[in-house]
C-alpha cells in the first residue's frame, strides 16, 4: 500500500469528503464497510420476520396495511443496503451465503420472539427508535453509497417509530389485559434495545478505526445515552414503567443514568444461543432454497428470449 | 331487516379482495428473492386497500354501528361470500402466480365494466382498482410466461398449478340472484358475458408461455353462498384471533 | 457458489415530468421487464417518480477517479464559458 494513497485518502476523510466506489481505499476500510453494511442489510431483512409474524393477525384493516407497508420498507431498506454493499465488489450471493454460514451477523434484537400484539408496538417504538438514532448518525458516514442509502432510509423510517408508539399508547390506555401486554412487552424489549448500540466503546473491537475513518460518527455509548433520554420521557407520557431500578435523572449531566446491561446475555445471543437464532436463519435459508427453481427459470427465460442481455 | 341486495353485492366483492390480500400477505419474507417479496406485498397492500373501500361501503349500507373492521373480523365462515379461488392456499410460487393470473385477468374485464356502474361509489372504487389491477396483471402474466418458458421444472410446476386451479375458474362467471339483480339494474356486471374474453386473454398468455390450456373439468363453486373449502376457516381463525379473543378491546 | 443470482441493474428515476433522471440505486432482475417492475416496486413506493430507466450495471462506463485531474481540471480556467465573464452595458436588454 502506498503511503501517498493512504494520506490522500485520510485527507479526504478529514475534510469531510465522501469516498466513492472507484476511489482508492485501504483494504481494511473496505472490509470494515462490507462487514458493517452487510450486517445492517441482513438486520433489515431478518427483521422482517418478527414483525411478519403478526401481519396475518393484525387486529384491524388499518393495522394490517400499516404493518405490511412497514415490513415492506424493511425489505426495501435491506435492498438499498445490499445495493450499497455491492458497490464494494461483493455480490449479493456472497453476502447471503455469509449470512447462511454464520460468517455475517445481524442485529441480536431479532432473535427475540414477538409474543403478543404489544410486541409489534414495542418493536416499532423501541427497536426502530434505537435504529433511527443509529441511522441518523450514519447519514454522515464517509462512504458515499452508504451515506446516500442512510439518507433515504431515514426519510422513510420516520413513520415506523410513530406506528409502534401509537400501538403502545393505545394498549397502555386500553383494557387491563392490553395494559398488561403493553408493560410486559416493554419489560422484555427494553434491555435488548439498549444492547442494539453494541458493547461499551472501550470493549468494542471496531470503534476506533471506524471513528478515524468517519464510518461511525458517534460512539456506541453516546448514541445509547441519546436513546435512553428520549425513551424515558416517551414511556412516562403513556404511563409505562421502564424496567430498570437504577434509572434516575442526573441534574448535573442533564442525562438519565441507567443500570448495567447484561453483557453475558448479549454475547450469548451474538454467538448463536439466542431464543430464535436457529429459526430466523432457517426461515431465510428455506425461502432462498425454495426460490432456487424460480430464479433458475427466470434466467433460462431471459436467455431464451434474449431479454435480459445485450442485444434487442 | 333483511340485508339489501346491494349490500350483499358489495360485501362479496369486499370479501374477494380481503381474502386474496390475506393470502398474499402470507408470502412476507418467504418470496424467492427480496425484490419479489416487495412486489407481492405491494399487491397485497393494494388488495387490502380495495377490501377496505368495499367493506366501508358495505358497512355504510348495513347501517347501525357496523364498520369495515366489524365485517372483516366478526363474521364467520358461512357469512363470508368470497369466491373459492381467493381462499386457495398459496402453494408454491407457480400456484400463487396462476391464481393471481386467473383473478387479475378476470378483474381486468370486470372492473372495466364496473367503472360504468350506475352506483357512483362502486364506480369510483372500480376506477381506483382498475389502475392497480392492470399492474397486477402485468406482474402475474409476466411471471406465468417466464415460468412456462423457463426450465423444464418450472414449466411442469406451472402446468400443474394451471390444471389444479382450473376447476375454480367456473365460479368467476356464475351469476347468482344478487348478480342478476344488480346487473339488470346496471349497478353490477354481467359476469357470464366476460367469459369469452377472459378465455382469450388466458389463451394468449399461456400460448406465449408454451403452456396448455387445461381441459374443461368439473367446476366447483359455492363461495357466494358461504359454502367454502376447509381452508377458509383457518385463514379466518388466524386473521380474526385478536378481535375474537379480546372482544372489548380497541386496537 | 452458484445460487443463480440474477443480474444487477442500475436504476434512474425521473422525479417529475421535465426533470432530469437521477441515479437512485440498483436492483437484481432476470430480464428488462422484471428490472422495471422491481425498480418500480422498490424505488417509487412513495410516488417518487414519473418515469424509470433501468440499465444493466455492466453496461455503465465510468471514468476513473485517477483520471480526474486530466478529465476535469482543464475546465477550471475556461471562465469565458460563463455569462458573467462578459461585460455588457446594462442598457442592452434581452441578452
Amino acid at each position: 500500500m502506498s503511503t501517498t494513497q493512504e494520506t490522500t485518502f485520510q485527507g479526504k476523510i478529514d475534510k469531510g469528503l465522501k469516498i466513492e466506489p472507484r476511489d482508492w481505499m485501504p483494504d481494511k476500510y473496505r472490509t470494515h464497510l462490507i462487514r458493517q453494511i452487510s450486517q445492517h442489510a441482513h438486520s433489515e431483512v431478518i427483521g422482517m420476520q418478527p414483525e411478519g409474524n403478526w401481519i396475518t393477525r393484525a387486529p384491524s384493516l388499518r393495522a394490517k396495511m400499516v404493518l405490511i407497508a412497514k415490513v415492506q420498507d424493511e425489505a426495501g431498506h435491506g435492498l438499498y443496503l445490499y445495493s450499497a454493499c455491492e458497490t464494494l465488489g461483493i455480490t449479493r450471493d456472497e453476502l447471503i451465503s455469509q449470512l447462511h454460514t454464520g460468517k455475517a451477523k445481524y442485529s441480536n434484537i431479532f432473535n427475540y420472539p414477538t409474543l403478543t400484539w404489544a410486541d409489534i408496538g414495542a418493536i416499532g417504538w423501541l427497536v426502530d427508535g434505537a435504529a433511527i438514532v443509529n441511522q441518523q448518525s450514519l447519514r454522515g458516514t464517509s462512504y458515499g453509497p452508504y451515506s446516500r442509502a442512510m439518507i433515504r432510509i431515514c426519510k422513510e423510517e420516520s413513520f415506523h417509530q410513530r406506528q409502534g408508539y401509537e400501538i403502545m399508547s393505545k394498549m397502555a390506555n386500553g383494557t387491563p389485559e392490553q395494559q398488561e401486554m403493553a408493560q410486559d412487552a416493554l419489560d422484555r424489549w427494553w434491555w435488548p434495545s439498549l444492547m442494539m448500540f453494541g458493547p461499551h466503546d472501550l470493549d468494542s473491537a471496531h470503534t476506533s478505526n471506524a471513528m478515524n475513518w468517519k464510518i461511525k460518527r458517534e460512539t456506541n455509548d453516546e448514541l445509547r445515552q441519546l436513546f435512553v433520554d428520549r425513551s424515558v420521557k416517551q414511556a412516562d407520557l403513556i404511563g409505562l414503567k421502564i424496567p430498570d431500578p437504577d434509572l434516575k435523572w442526573n441534574q448535573e449531566t442533564r442525562h438519565y443514568e441507567f443500570g448495567e446491561i447484561d453483557w453475558d446475555e448479549f454475547w450469548k445471543v451474538i454467538n448463536g444461543d439466542g431464543f430464535c437464532n436457529k429459526e430466523r436463519l432457517n426461515n431465510h435459508t428455506t425461502a432462498h432454497t425454495k426460490g432456487q427453481w424460480v430464479r433458475e427459470a427466470a434466467l433460462a427465460y431471459a436467455e431464451k428470449r434474449n431479454n435480459g442481455v445485450n442485444h434487442e | 331487516m333483511a340485508d339489501s341486495t346491494l349490500y350483499k353485492y358489495v360485501l362479496s366483492l369486499g370479501d374477494d379482495a380481503l381474502v386474496s390480500a390475506q393470502r398474499l400477505a402470507q408470502w412476507t419474507y418467504k418470496a424467492p428473492f427480496l425484490e419479489e417479496d416487495i412486489a407481492l406485498s405491494n399487491i397485497s397492500l393494494d388488495l387490502f386497500g380495495r377490501a377496505n373501500l368495499y367493506l366501508e361501503y358495505a358497512a355504510e349500507l348495513k347501517g347501525g354501528n357496523t364498520t369495515a373492521d366489524h365485517l372483516a373480523f366478526k363474521r364467520n365462515e358461512r357469512q363470508f361470500t368470497n369466491l373459492l379461488i381467493c381462499e386457495h392456499p398459496n402453494g408454491n410460487f407457480a400456484d400463487t402466480n396462476v391464481r393471481n393470473l386467473f383473478l387479475d385477468t378476470f378483474h381486468k374485464l370486470f372492473l372495466e365494466k364496473l367503472v360504468e356502474s350506475k352506483d357512483k361509489q362502486l364506480a369510483a372504487i372500480a376506477e381506483k382498482a382498475r389502475k392497480e389491477n392492470s399492474y397486477h396483471f402485468r406482474h402475474s402474466s409476466s411471471w406465468v410466461i417466464r415460468l412456462g418458458d423457463g426450465t423444464k421444472e418450472s414449466n411442469s410446476k406451472v402446468q400443474t398449478a394451471l390444471n389444479n386451479l382450473w376447476m375454480f375458474t367456473g365460479e368467476l362467471f356464475e351469476m347468482n340472484k344478487v348478480d342478476l339483480e344488480m346487473s339488470s339494474q346496471k349497478i353490477g356486471v354481467d359476469r357470464e358475458a366476460l367469459k369469452p374474453q377472459w378465455k382469450s386473454i388466458i389463451t394468449d398468455v399461456l400460448t406465449e408461455a408454451t403452456l396448455n390450456i387445461p381441459e374443461d373439468v368439473f367446476m366447483t363453486s359455492g363461495g357466494r353462498d358461504g359454502i367454502h373449502t376447509e381452508h377458509l376457516g383457518h385463514l379466518l381463525s388466524d386473521m380474526q384471533y385478536l378481535q375474537r379473543a379480546y372482544p372489548n378491546a380497541a386496537w | 457458489m452458484n445460487n443463480n443470482e440474477l443480474p444487477l441493474w442500475e436504476v434512474f428515476i425521473q422525479p417529475k415530468t421535465g426533470a432530469q433522471f437521477q441515479h437512485c440505486g440498483s436492483v437484481h432482475a432476470a430480464d428488462k421487464e422484471m428490472a422495471l417492475q422491481n425498480a418500480r416496486d422498490l424505488y417509487t413506493r412513495r410516488q417518487e417518480g414519473t418515469c424509470i430507466w433501468v440499465v444493466k450495471a455492466e453496461h455503465i462506463i465510468s471514468s476513473n477517479p485517477d483520471d480526474s485531474e486530466s478529465f476535469f481540471d482543464p475546465a477550471d480556467d475556461k471562465v469565458y464559458r460563463y455569462p458573467t465573464f462578459f461585460k455588457v452595458s446594462k442598457k442592452a436588454k434581452g441578452l
